[in-house]
């Protein structure tokens, strides 16, 4: 079938005709539209690294004088090993849980794998509120760090794990779900012990799983500014580093560069980890047979309590956020009372920032899903303009290398700059939705072009055949045979949206505050129940859009995938 | 048809009016934002033409805002923020002169002395130490009663202060140990004072607030805040260390640049007003219009005596060196020596 299409296909393909020119010319919007909202912003702020507060090129000087102050640059050996103990925690944890769901018998597996996706729902800055609660010096267990103070790196990295367990998890379950089983026969047939099959059969089949979760987490945590900011004491990340110059100082010279600075191991993760994805689709060969675990006592009791350990600790770190938003006098009064949910007298936000919040986020599912499919299909449908359609396929790549930090820093200096007829949009709604949907473009363009190469491209070779123009395919085909993967994508932009701080913390303006940023400026004032409140509102916003998300893609399924059972 | 037509139209066009009637002003503040809901409200029953929109945050970030603006300012009125801030943007040609309705009711001391007054003071805001007693009690900690007490080795991790370079409270502190003492032993009280601090915070609450939740003993702040926490029910006393007592004064200018030139000095006139001093006392005890001030609840007493002859000019002309040496001194050490 295959082999026939291939041969007939060039045959039939038309001349450049009217579906063509269409196709061309949006390819060629949507690779302007990246330029200008991503690739453009950043080269200006590259260029930036090299100026005075005037204007004026001063070549490496900035640099000279950043690797002249050793309080500055003490920031990257502290990022780098912070970042690479938080890894290897959560790696380690998330390989386990991932080991319990796929590789195990234990009972409650859905629930337990919901459980470990509650902290996508909130904003970093929610874990380290809650361990000031739970280790700071009222704190509940505080006596759990004999002595240690919870403000600093321990602080950082115990955060750090909460947040981003999630992440790592989704990549291992990924990495174990597909095994063969006949290696697993053969391992014990030839008689080796279960330690053995794991080192030698288990952990080689998981390895590029690995490499990618490391990576991903890695990049994650040093990245990462809500958790150092919050709990990180006097100790100094990179990320809060450039904060400080950005927004304490206004030194945006010094701000662009540290965030090139970071910009370095955020980059070599993002190309170990695409060779890791690369490899791990290989690894399954057509014969192989998926394996099904069988019940084994100790091996599931040790998993269960591994499961059920973590579980605690997720649901210990969100329940101690709730109790901390309600109590009315941590720790001296602590009747229950909604007083904190009143946020007219806290320092740095309101109700508007929440609604502004629930704006934004919609409108970044809304106009992020449509650029991302439309784009997606573009670059993987069409068959003109190759150079362009790769091109536009790497511009889709590269937010995935960039910290929001450094690209909220580049939206400044690229928007607001004297004469850039964009101007307009600096401090509106729209450069933050703008922003977001930048920051969280590749991994919704993946899942888009994941979707549509399951569908045949035989539905495009016949429209044009039958002189159907590609619009209506797509819309009467395409779309709906990819609503899934679209609603997926949607949701992902808006629970990013709604907890994300480091893109949108240096351009909200006055009339835009966000529910995000106000939870990190009400913990920079002390005003931490309210903090806490707001992070929880922002929990239960994001859970709840999440329920109706599972609701529609259920009715959806039904609707609209019938095609997948033959 | 044609009569909703027209209806519409005139819908639209009323709304227009409304809109146009109002002006907004963009004003730069680092006002406690507890207090701006009370102080946008007064102004505009007074003003029904005005439509305050602020921008607030700490001090040393508003400053530095108003710097970074400085080509291409944003604020119409800055409104609350330090003196010593205002005497620096003042010397950028950031203001527009302009002697408020009634300012010759203000002490003479608290107002700019050119004619006419590139900036006002509104009220002062003085330094004090926010003391828990409950965990005092825990911890057998004595009360301290002067700067130097928090030195002792007693303090060794319970004390938290604001950092100078992002607050306004902060600042006044450093700049009144230095004013008092002069420069080497005001650089050496803070070198001890370094060791016992257990976190240099973003805003002037903080320190107080993580006093009035046990978070740490003594937290470096301001009376009001302190009054408030207290009120609200935390174990906290407010103490005025006895060797004096750095301050500050909240005042506000006008922006040269302004489109909105009228509208801004509507809300200078009110500003000086006696209703806006007796706002002022609310919170504050020491306000610009004599006369005024009452005694407000839970403030330490004889604070007003307490306050240093303040140089604001010094302070001003020297606010980013002595925030330079600040930050080599202190703000690199990754964690208070041990």
């Amino acid at each position: 079938m295959a082999d026939t299409l291939a041969i007939v296909l060039p045959r039939v393909r038309p001349r450049l005709g009217r579906d063509e020119w269409l196709m061309g010319g949006s390819l060629l919007v949507l690779a302007l539209y990246l330029t200008v909202t991503l690739l453009i912003p950043l080269v200006v702020m590259l260029s930036k690294s090299l100026e005075d507060r005037h204007g004026v090129f001063v070549g490496l000087s900035n640099f000279v004088r950043y690797f002249g102050n050793p309080s500055l640059t003490a920031a990257i050996g502290n990022s780098l090993w912070v970042s690479a103990l938080a890894t290897l925690i959560v790696v380690t944890l998330a390989f386990g849980y991932a080991y319990a769901l796929t590789r195990s018998c234990i009972p409650f597996k859905g629930f337990f794998r919901l459980l470990a996706m509650v902290p996508l729902l909130a904003p970093s800055l929610l874990s380290a509120i809650a361990l000031i609660y739970l280790f700071g010096n009222q704190g509940a267990l505080k006596s759990w760090l004999f002595g240690a103070s919870i403000y600093g790196p321990i602080g950082i990295v115990m955060g750090s794990v909460f947040w981003t367990f999630p992440h790592a998890l989704i990549i291992l379950i990924t990495a174990l779900s597909t095994a063969d089983a006949r290696l697993y026969e053969a391992s014990e047939s030839l008689g080796a012990s279960a330690w053995r099959t794991f080192t030698t059969v288990t952990l080689p089949g998981a390895r590029y799983g690995l490499i990618s979760a490391t990576f991903v987490t890695f990049t994650l945590v040093i990245t990462d500014f809500g958790v150092p900011k919050v709990v990180g004491g006097q100790f100094n990340m990179l990320a809060t580093d450039i904060y400080k110059q950005v927004v304490g100082q206004q030194n945006f010279q010094m701000g662009a560069v540290v965030s090139l600075i970071l910009l370095l191991p955020a980059l070599l993760a993002f190309f170990v980890e695409r060779w890791a994805q690369s490899k791990q689709t290989s690894a399954l060969s057509s014969r192989a047979v998926p394996y099904q675990p069988k019940p084994h006592a100790t091996r599931d009791l040790a998993l269960l309590g591994l499961v059920s350990l973590v579980g605690i600790l997720i649901l210990g770190i969100l329940g101690m956020a709730a109790f901390a938003s309600l109590a009315k006098l941590w720790p001296y009064n602590l009747t229950l009372t909604l007083h904190h949910y009143d946020f007219s007298t806290a320092d740095g936000g309101s109700w508007a920032s929440y609604f502004n919040s629930i704006r934004m986020a919609f409108y970044t599912a809304v106009f992020g899903s449509v650029v991302v499919f439309a784009g997606a299909y573009l670059v993987e449908k069409s068959r003109v303009a190759k150079a362009l359609r790769t091109a536009t396929h790497m511009l889709a790549l590269i937010p995935m290398a960039v910290p929001g930090m450094v690209l909220g820093l580049a939206y400044i200096f690229f928007f607001n700059a004297p004469g850039n007829p964009l101007q307009f949009l600096y401090g509106s709604m729209a450069i933050l939705v703008l922003v977001s949907i930048a920051h969280f473009y590749t991994v919704s363009h993946l899942t888009a072009l994941t979707a549509l190469k399951q569908l045949d491209p035989e539905f495009e070779s016949v429209s044009a055949s039958l002189r159907t123009p590609f619009y209506r395919t797509l819309w009467r085909v395409t779309t709906p045979m990819c609503l899934p993967a679209i609603l997926d994508i949607a949701i992902y932009f808006f629970i990013n949206a709604m907890t994300t701080v480091s893109a949108v913390v240096f351009l909200y303006s006055p009339a835009t505050t966000l529910a995000s940023v106000a939870v990190l400026n009400m913990d920079d004032a002390g005003d931490t129940a309210a903090a806490a409140a707001m992070a929880m509102l922002i929990v239960v916003t994001a859970g709840g859009v999440r329920l109706l998300h599972a609701w529609l893609s259920h009715w959806l399924h039904q609707r609209t995938q019938a095609w997948r059972q033959r | 048809m044609r009569i909703s037509k027209v209806f519409g139209a005139l819908l639209l066009a009323g709304m227009a009016c409304a809109a146009q009637a109002k002006t907004e002003l963009l004003v730069y503040t680092a006002v406690e934002a507890d207090e701006l809901a009370k102080f946008k409200s007064a102004i505009e029953a007074d003003y029904p033409d005005l439509d305050i929109k602020w921008v607030r945050d700490s001090t040393g970030i508003i400053t530095a805002k108003l710097l970074a603006e400085k080509a291409n300012p944003q604020a119409d009125v800055v409104w609350g923020l330090a003196v010593t801030s205002l005497e620096l943007l003042a010397k950028e040609g950031y203001f527009q002169p302009y002697a408020p309705k009634g300012v010759d009711q203000l002490d003479p001391q608290y107002v700019d002395t050119a004619k006419p007054p590139l900036w006002v003071g509104q009220r002062v805001w003085i330094a004090s130490l926010c003391y828990n007693t409950v965990e005092a009690e825990k911890a057998k900690l004595p009360t301290p009663t002067s700067w130097a007490d928090l030195t002792k080795p007693e303090f060794k991790g319970k004390v938290v202060m604001p950092n100078p370079s992002s607050s306004g409270t902060g600042f006044l502190d450093v700049s009144a140990w230095l004013q008092m003492w002069g420069e080497d032993k005001g650089w050496k009280y803070m070198d001890a004072l370094h060791d016992n601090i257990a976190q240099y915070t973003h805003s002037g609450s903080k320190p107080c607030k993580m006093a009035a939740a046990g978070e740490v003993p003594v937290g470096i702040s301001f009376a009001y805040r302190g009054a408030q926490e207290k009120s609200k029910g935390a174990p906290v006393e407010v103490i005025a260390p006895k060797e004096g007592l750095g301050w500050d004064l909240e005042s506000f200018a006008i922006v040269k640049s302004t489109q909105k030139l009228e509208a801004a000095k509507q809300l200078a006139d009110w500003s000086v007003s006696r209703k806006a001093n007796e706002l002022y006392n609310e919170g504050y005890a020491v306000v610009a219009m004599p006369g005024i001030a009452k005694p407000v609840p839970n403030y330490p007493e004889g604070i007003a005596q307490l306050m240093i002859k303040n140089n604001f000019e010094w302070a001003a002309t020297h606010r980013e060196a002595i925030l330079a040496e600040w930050a080599k001194r202190y703000d690199g050490k990754s964690e208070p020596k041990k």
